[in-house]
């Protein structure tokens, strides 16, 4: 199904509401991400975004209204053809392939990006995939992991683990970059290397949306913050707005559910 | 047509029975421990040859010459004398009798101390390793069993003869006012189904009424929590091993005039038993039960002449479709939690 | 022909072909120089490889991949009862139907993973094995089996020539497949099966299959269709296993349900985990291990233990004998399964890791803590 969107949406949350039984996980929800803007989706514990995020990811389906990405509906959508369209994403938990090496990790997703969703290829030894080899080289270097490219990626900090995610995601090239909690059980080091990597990538034009529960990060990267609290959108807007708005400050420290 | 109905009926109650009591300890293994069990089988196996032992203990004879007395063919007649009865006379007597039920004293200790052998020896290891690591270590130890099954007593059936007092069967239609001999079912397997149930209820009482039972089955719910309580879960999870041993061990002995058993009677039940845990549900004790039972009852009305008529070989392969099915279409079975191994 | 094949891989390949065409002669020292013996090697060297495949790449552990060695089996023999004695046809047939058969289980059982899959497998191999004995008899001969008879139509064969007298035997274009000939031409597949082997692990599509066993979440979110991989894995040892079972039904031509217990499936597992689950060459070593001493062992008797132990002073040799008795002749299967116990708890990677373990000892104790240090930070992945 194609709904055409504005020219510079690339994801739009239409109208969604997600229950489950009589308990409203999200109601209202409508948002839009503009094209090479980080959109920061906040909120306290329990405001509704890992829910969020699951359903614009595709692994829960709205009870009413569609998630439209670049026109195209993704509700009901697999996971990997939701990838295909463009869409790729970090997890809490870095989630990488413990058992094989750092090059291996990044040269994986390239692989998808150029056979598709499936491809027999049994043809060619993995050393002779020159291209997809180099473009890997390339990007660990991007993020500082070219020294370890024979590492396995199991035997990583949780930081490099992160790194070798948002690596892995950036072969890629997509369309829209989501991140769930990028900073989360990190050391304050860590993060602020995350951060710095995520400003890099930013510079690039990538749009990207993050959950995050961090201010500092939050701060530091949005262009534009939404704010949820008890499944609705309690506010929106440029950083410097939404900082001062007392109804997030209420529901940050007034002890909303 | 309802006595055929009722009399298939009553005909999977057995068979049913042994495959709740197997399922129920299988899960409360995985429930508790997060362990696949794949000698859970052989677990039942070493019942039943628990009465297998004690009964050969029971019979060792002594072999006496009477000169006295001559037997047809003018030798001297061999007077074969159980020792126990030697020794204890006619109780002795009764003892060989009603070996099967009496065995049941043997086997508890026996499958407790294995159970728990088992459990600190081998599976705790196991816990954090990945499920088909022990899947493979514990299709290892039900090879091993059986094989030591095997070499313990050879690699024949043993037939074991149920009491004198209860063979022949119960006139089930006379009691429910029908007229007699339309509906018999044989004592043993009354005594079997009605066996079980006590088990099973025992066990659920034990879980519901109890301190202990309490703390397990906060265990199964969230093990992590109830650690951190300070509750030390491993000792009671590792008694609840053994509990699930025993229940199998039980299971085993009192099956053993149904059933003679051999050394590859712990594989044979060993794929039913998972097949019984997936159709109920992986984590659920009341599936297990509820599943084993309708198996039970599926298989005996297979194996009715006029439904092999229609579906040949259906008998063979009812429980296996039907696992499939279930497998497809609702993966956490009759009972089980959402989102428990779902892939 | 460099990038067709690596030059590490060409000497893997050229090591392990000249190996077993040589294997009468290594035999010879081990007493195992009999041409069924090797062929059995051979055999189950397939059907471990092929299991591999599945198994070590992408961890999926399927318990009923006998339903496919025995398929392959009545396959196999059917065709040379209606087609031909000539094994060609017998091999397409046993490896189109197999495929076909693994397709369809695997279609069904792909649909969940870990546990749920397995059991899955399961519960088709003892359908396929209960059915194999009763209803299916017309086509298996049930506990009988099938054999090769005068009387059997033999279609393609009556086209060209007149029955040779005697009892049918398997042939490949009028030559004998009996004795060497017959080791030969399995061993002959076995490099093949292995070339198969290397090719996939070392590809693209080996890297998606390793992918998938390490983080199938991940390999779902990266845009990977997983299923259609792990089906064509499936579907590929599922051949290869039919493939062993004809190539059991040329040696030695009767076919019969034995062959697809379950229990049976569990050897293939022991095999590749012995040999080193993953591997190449691993699977292949457990074959030949546990067919060797299945083949030693279980003909020790009592009276060859008497003479092994006859160092011994008479009382203590008794008991040794006694002893070890139970883990010999009939009770070689209780040493397997201790074996395989040890192995699962204390050398899960099987043979080929206790081998890296020992070679990596080996280069420390020569080097010392500088090459400790370097192989720690660049220790690839495998």
């Amino acid at each position: 199904m194609h709904i055409p969107g504005k020219d510079n949406i690339v994801l739009h949350v239409a109208d969604v509401h997600k229950n489950f039984g009589g308990l409203h996980a999200l109601a209202d929800i409508d948002l839009q991400v503009e094209e090479g803007k980080t959109h920061a989706i906040i909120g306290p514990n329990g405001a509704g975004k890992s829910t969020l995020l699951n359903v614009i990811i595709g692994r829960l389906a709205p009870s009413s209204g569609a998630v439209v990405f670049d026109g195209t509906v993704l509700t009901g959508k697999k996971p990997h053809e939701i990838n295909q369209l463009g869409v790729a994403r970090v997890f809490q938990t870095p989630e990488i392939f413990a058992d094989l090496s750092v090059l291996q990790n990044v040269m994986t997703p390239a692989f998808a990006r150029r056979d598709g969703a499936f491809r027999i290829n049994m043809f060619r030894s993995v050393e002779n995939e020159i291209e997809i080899r180099e473009e890997a080289e390339h990007m660990l270097n991007d993020v500082g992991l070219i020294d370890r490219r024979g590492v396995h990626a199991g035997a990583l900090s949780r930081g490099d683990k992160r790194r070798l995610e948002l690596a892995m995601c950036l072969i890629q090239k997509p369309r829209l970059l989501l991140l769930d909690e990028p900073t989360a059980g990190m050391s304050r080091h860590d993060t602020n290397t995350t951060i710095d990597l995520l400003k890099k990538i930013k510079a690039r034009g990538m749009t990207k949306v993050i959950i995050e529960h961090d201010m500092h990060v939050v701060f530091s990267l949005a262009d534009k913050i939404t704010v949820l609290a008890g499944g609705r959108i309690i506010a929106e807007g440029l950083p410097e707005a939404v900082r001062g708005d007392p109804r997030v400050q209420e529901a940050y420290l007034g002890g909303a559910h | 047509m309802f006595e055929v109905i009722f009399l298939q009926f009553l005909n999977g109650l057995d068979k049913g029975s042994a495959y709740a009591l197997i399922a129920l300890g299988l899960t409360l293994v995985f429930g508790t421990l997060g362990v696949v069990n794949f000698a859970h089988g052989a677990l039942f196996m070493l019942g039943a040859f628990c009465a297998v032992a004690f009964r050969r203990f029971l019979t060792m004879e002594t072999v006496t010459v009477d000169p006295e007395k001559l037997s047809p063919w003018g030798a001297p007649l061999e007077i074969r004398e159980p020792l126990v009865q030697a020794w204890f006379g006619e109780f002795g007597g009764w003892l060989v009798n009603y070996s099967v039920p009496v065995s049941l004293l043997l086997a508890v200790p026996v499958m407790l101390f294995v159970g728990i052998a088992m459990e600190r020896g081998l599976i705790k290891h196991f816990y954090k390793r990945p499920h088909a690591e022990q899947i493979l270590v514990t299709f290892g130890l039900a090879i091993v069993i059986g094989e030591l099954v095997k070499a313990s007593f050879g690699p024949n059936p043993h037939p074991q003869p149920m009491p004198t007092d209860w063979r022949g069967a119960a006139d089930i239609g006379a009691w429910l006012g029908m007229q007699a001999n339309i509906i018999t079912y044989p004592w043993w397997r009354l005594i079997y189904f009605l066996f079980a149930m006590g088990v099973i209820g025992a066990v659920f009482a034990f879980l519901q009424f109890t301190t202990f039972g309490m703390v397990v089955r906060a265990g199964m719910a969230d093990r992590e929590t109830v650690g951190l309580l300070g509750i030390n879960i491993d000792r009671r999870f590792t008694i609840m091993f053994g509990i699930a041993a025993i229940v199998a061990g039980m299971a085993g002995v009192m099956y053993t005039p149904l059933l003679p058993p051999n050394y590859t009677l712990g594989m044979e039940f060993l794929v039913i038993s998972f097949v019984v845990v997936v159709v109920g549900g992986m984590g659920s004790l009341p599936g297990a039960v509820a599943a084993g039972f309708l198996l039970g009852i599926l298989q005996s009305f297979a194996s009715m002449t006029q439904v092999k008529a229609f579906f040949p070989g259906i008998d063979q392969i009812i429980i296996y479709l039907v696992a499939v099915v279930i497998l497809l279409v609702r993966p956490r079975g009759l009972m089980g939690r959402r989102g428990v191994m779902e892939a | 022909m460099s990038s067709f094949i690596s030059r590490k891989d060409l000497t893997l390949l050229v090591g392990f072909t000249v190996i077993v065409l040589l294997l009468p002669i290594l035999a010879t020292p081990f007493g195992a120089a009999y041409p069924d013996l090797l062929q059995r090697f051979m055999i189950f060297g397939i059907f471990a490889v092929g299991f591999n495949i599945l198994f070590g790449l992408t961890g999926y552990l399927s318990f009923g991949h006998a339903a496919f060695f025995g398929v392959g089996s009545y396959a196999a023999m059917w065709s040379f009862k209606l087609l031909s004695t000539n094994a060609v046809p017998a091999l397409i047939f046993a490896v189109a139907i197999a495929g076909v058969f693994a397709l369809a289980i695997g279609f069904v059982s792909l649909r969940r993973s870990g546990i749920y899959f397995s059991i899955l497998t399961l519960a088709f191999a003892q359908m396929s094995y209960n059915l194999a004995y009763s209803v299916l008899t017309p086509i298996t001969n049930g506990e009988t089996g099938l054999r090769m008879t005068t009387q059997d139509p033999r279609v393609l064969d009556r086209l060209f020539f007149d029955a040779p007298p005697g009892t049918p035997v398997p042939t490949l274009f009028g030559w004998s497949l009996s004795g060497w000939n017959g080791f030969y031409f399995a061993a002959l597949f076995m490099i093949v099966t292995f070339f198969l082997a290397m090719r996939i692990t070392n590809s693209p599509f080996g890297m998606m299959l390793k992918g998938i066993k390490s983080n199938q979440n991940r390999m779902n979110y990266t845009g990977f269709n997983t299923r259609p991989y792990t089906l064509t894995a499936f579907v590929i040892s599922g051949m290869l296993a039919g493939l062993a079972g004809a190539l059991l039904v040329v040696t030695d031509p009767l076919a019969g349900a034995e062959r697809m217990r379950w229990t049976a499936s569990g050897e293939v597992v022991l095999m590749t985990i012995l040999g080193g689950v993953g591997t190449l060459v691993g699977p292949f070593l457990g074959a030949v291990i546990i067919k060797y001493f299945e083949n030693i062992f279980s003909s020790f008797n009592n009276s060859v233990l008497a003479n092994f132990y006859s160092f011994l002073p008479d009382g203590v040799r008794d008991v040794a004998v006694m002893i070890s008795s139970k883990f010999v002749g009939e009770g070689w299967h209780l040493s397997l399964g201790l074996i395989f116990v040890l192995i699962v708890v204390f050398l899960p990677g099987g043979i080929m890791e206790g081998a890296r373990r020992i070679g990596g000892w080996i280069g420390r104790m020569r080097n010392g803590s500088k090459s400790e240090r370097h192989v720690a930070a660049t220790q690839p992945a495998e």
